[in-house]
């Protein structure tokens, strides 16, 4: 439950043709609907060439949260736009390397020294 | 799995509204039950997973977004074996070996992975499952728990 971290479930930050979205708590069938529209709404608004999809305060994510990555990167895809996920951690990497996604999806470490304005 | 040579000590049985809003609700149900067991870190983060596929899977396939219950049993073994049975009533699964091979899915938003079968056959020992057309999907999972010594 979010309320207990004070942390939002989806927040964003977008730097030139950048746009990274910050997901936390738990990717489930559930969440992942808000997250997706959110995210959306985003790309849709911004149309950034890269979509970071952070993941450094996901505790769970099970096969919905995969599907939910792979809709994002058909999306950019179909707007010339490249997606990279985001400091999973190790159970969330787990399942990402169990779909061997890490094939088309680049699984990269945040860039700690870059300072981030949340929105 | 050495269900007929080892007592059954506990068990727990649940019926939920096929509602997504529910999915986190049964995995904490599930986690908190197998706690008494001593199960690692990934044991029970392995659990919880293979439970919230098979819960997901009578959301979105079993009933397709409609309302039904979803019955679900976890038995704890003398020998630590921990048994999850996630049931529905819904449409059934007309071919169960195609329906269970990585990345099929009969979905069509392209928004599922076509992974939980995947999953749950990775993250659990065995798995079971049984459906017939119409009437609906019984997964019986297991998983060997080791856990830690607690002094």
């Amino acid at each position: 439950m979010n309320d207990e971290k004070n942390t939002p479930l989806l927040s964003f930050y977008s730097d030139e043709d950048k746009l990274y979205a910050y997901v936390s708590g738990e990717i489930d069938h559930h969440s992942a609907k808000v997250i997706r529209e959110g995210i959306d709404e985003q790309i849709f608004a911004l149309r950034p060439k890269k979509l970071y999809i952070n993941l450094k305060n996901v505790d769970f994510m099970d096969s919905s949260g995969l599907g939910l990555i792979m809709g994002r990167y058909k999306l950019m895809k179909i707007y010339g736009g490249k997606t990279f996920i985001e400091s999973p951690s190790h159970r969330v990497l787990k399942i990402i390397e169990l779909a061997q996604m890490g094939r088309i999806i680049d699984v990269v470490e945040e860039n700690k020294e870059q300072e981030r304005n949340l929105k | 799995m050495n269900t007929s040579k080892s007592k059954k000590i506990n068990e727990l049985k649940m019926s939920l509204y096929s509602l997504s809003v529910n999915e986190a609700a049964s995995r904490a149900m599930t986690g908190a039950f197998c706690a008494q067991i001593n199960p690692t870190a990934t044991e029970i983060a392995d659990i919880k997973c293979a439970l919230s596929e098979a819960v997901t899977n009578c959301i979105v396939h079993g009933y397709k977004g409609g309302i039904g219950n979803i019955y679900i049993t976890v038995t704890i073994y003398e020998n630590k074996l921990v048994k999850i049975t996630v049931k529905d009533k819904g449409v059934g699964i007309p071919d169960v070996k195609c329906a269970m091979q990585p990345l099929y899915t009969t979905d069509k938003s392209g928004e599922r992975s076509g992974m939980g079968f995947c999953v749950m056959e990775s993250f659990m020992d065995k798995i079971k499952v049984s459906s017939a057309e119409g009437r609906g999907t019984t997964v019986t999972m297991f998983k060997q728990i080791t856990g830690e010594k607690i002094f």
